[in-house]
């Protein structure tokens, strides 16, 4: 890629930054060249966090209409999947499904609540009530 | 309370790892760009793992894994390094505070999701990002180096210290690192040969066939069987692979422009003009794999000219020429 190519497409999620690419002159040697985004690259980006705010979204109307618990709406909420939050509770990825159902959450001990409170970074009651966010 | 602030020489780089190695380095003397670090630690690679999932896809890297790179570069050039992981975050903490004091520069791994300085899209659970601390002001907020932004940045203390101590896939455990440089420095010459063709002999891939041209191929098939699948699956699977290539700090095509990069600055260096092709050639390699990324996503925005066979297609161009690379590489490194 030349340096002239360098794509300058403001993406949305770079929030007014860039990033640094590698590209050459025309005689083929390289240097460092600001980007502010590219589209190809911002579409994939928005794809995903799309696909990210859907899971949220279906998990808040969910918790809401009392079909999950509040950690099936914080899981995503804090963009992390089954595996990630298996990792950062110690608890394994079953338990973690068995803890998104109403009935099983409202028996957890204060201990492995805590152990959530602490994945997520907030207090025992945000996480038995949840601060829904518009 | 006291400010500190150490010297460092801060210099936007592509990558986290690499930029930190550049960039730590570079405050204490050195004078290596990020692909010199980039390329002497052989960290140019495919990987392609389908039982590895993250966020319900498979996992997709054009590196090697991390702290590889900060490990082979200090091995390479000789450079001490000096690591240290704590579990009492409060100690790790007290002990990053510590080496402050005494004027050092401290690489930190960090989790991206709980630095509060990054823009909200980027921000997921990702453990293993790297930066360098390199004081504290009044306020008792860090002072860092972050390689993949433009200026410096501020951290407050808290949010450092989850950053540093979050659990979960590659857990930084507090890790810290400090670099010292060696009382002579090293010949770059030689280095430069065996990392190269340390690299080359890395790209057919291992005996499993998810890494280097196998990895690509094998994704070449998968990509293949998505025409039985929902657009939307199809979509997902493919916008994975063009993020991982160009949105997380790869410095454009999964980090051959890098690479490229690398390549043309040894060949001055050496003063080869052999080496100087096969940059160019890698540079044109680079542009396969952006070309690559333009149709997946032509895909997904369903345009009706470009199906999953000429994705699938395009991809295999790449393996194609990356195998041709390896035999340049192999032939130049002998």
């Amino acid at each position: 890629m030349k340096k002239e190519q360098v794509p300058q497409d403001s993406c949305k999620s770079y929030d007014g930054h860039k990033k640094l690419i590698y590209a050459v002159d025309d005689n083929g040697h390289y240097q460092g060249v600001q980007s502010s985004g590219w589209e190809v690259e911002g579409f994939a980006t928005e794809m995903a966090v799309q696909q990210l705010d859907q899971q949220v979204n279906e998990m808040k109307t969910a918790f809401l209409a009392g079909k999950v618990s509040p950690i099936a709406y914080y899981l995503p909420l804090f963009r992390f999947d089954l595996l990630s939050l298996a990792h950062a509770t110690g608890f394994f990825q079953w338990q973690i499904k068995r803890h998104m159902k109403t009935e099983n959450f409202a028996k957890l001990s204060v201990k492995k609540r805590t152990k959530y409170c602490e994945a997520f970074n907030i207090s025992l009651e945000e996480l038995i009530k949840p601060v829904i966010k518009e | 309370m006291n400010a500190i602030k150490n010297n460092i020489s801060h210099q936007q780089s592509s990558h986290c790892e690499s930029g930190v190695v550049a960039n730590m380095l570079n405050s204490q003397g050195m004078n290596l760009s990020e692909p010199m670090v980039f390329g002497l630690s052989s960290a140019l690679t495919f990987v392609y793992l389908p039982m590895v999932k993250v966020g319900g896809l498979p996992l997709i890297a054009y590196r090697m894994p991390p702290k590889s790179i900060i490990s082979a570069v200090c091995k390479k050039l000789n450079v001490k390094m000096n690591s240290q992981k704590f579990s009492n975050p409060d100690a790790g903490m007290k002990a990053l505070d510590k080496a402050l004091s005494e004027g050092k520069l401290v690489g930190l791994q960090t989790s991206v999701y709980w630095l509060p300085y990054f823009p909200e899209d980027m921000r997921f659970q990702f453990n293993a990002h790297n930066l360098t601390v390199y004081g504290k002001n009044e306020q008792g907020d860090y002072l860092i180096s972050d390689p993949v932004f433009e200026e410096v940045v501020t951290c407050p203390a808290d949010d450092l210290k989850r950053a540093r101590f979050a659990k979960g896939v590659l857990a930084a455990k507090g890790l810290m690192y400090e670099m010292t440089l060696p009382a002579s420095p090293v010949d770059l010459a030689p280095q430069i040969r065996s990392s190269i063709k340390k690299t080359a002999k890395m790209m057919n891939g291992l005996i499993l066939p998810f890494f280097g041209n196998k990895g690509i191929k094998h994704l070449v098939k998968k990509i293949k069987t998505l025409k039985s699948k929902p657009q939307k699956d199809a979509a997902l699977f493919l916008g994975n692979i063009v993020r991982m290539q160009e949105e997380i700090g790869t410095g454009g095509a999964g980090f051959r422009f890098m690479y490229a990069s690398f390549l043309d600055e040894a060949a001055t260096i050496l003063d080869d003009d052999v080496l100087f092709e096969i940059s160019k050639f890698t540079t044109e390699i680079g542009d396969l794999w952006r070309e690559f990324a333009m149709k997946s996503v032509l895909f997904c925005k369903n345009r009706k000219n470009v199906s999953i066979d000429d994705v699938a297609a395009s991809l295999e161009v790449c393996a194609e020429h990356e195998a041709i690379l390896r035999s340049k590489l192999l032939q130049w490194s002998k």
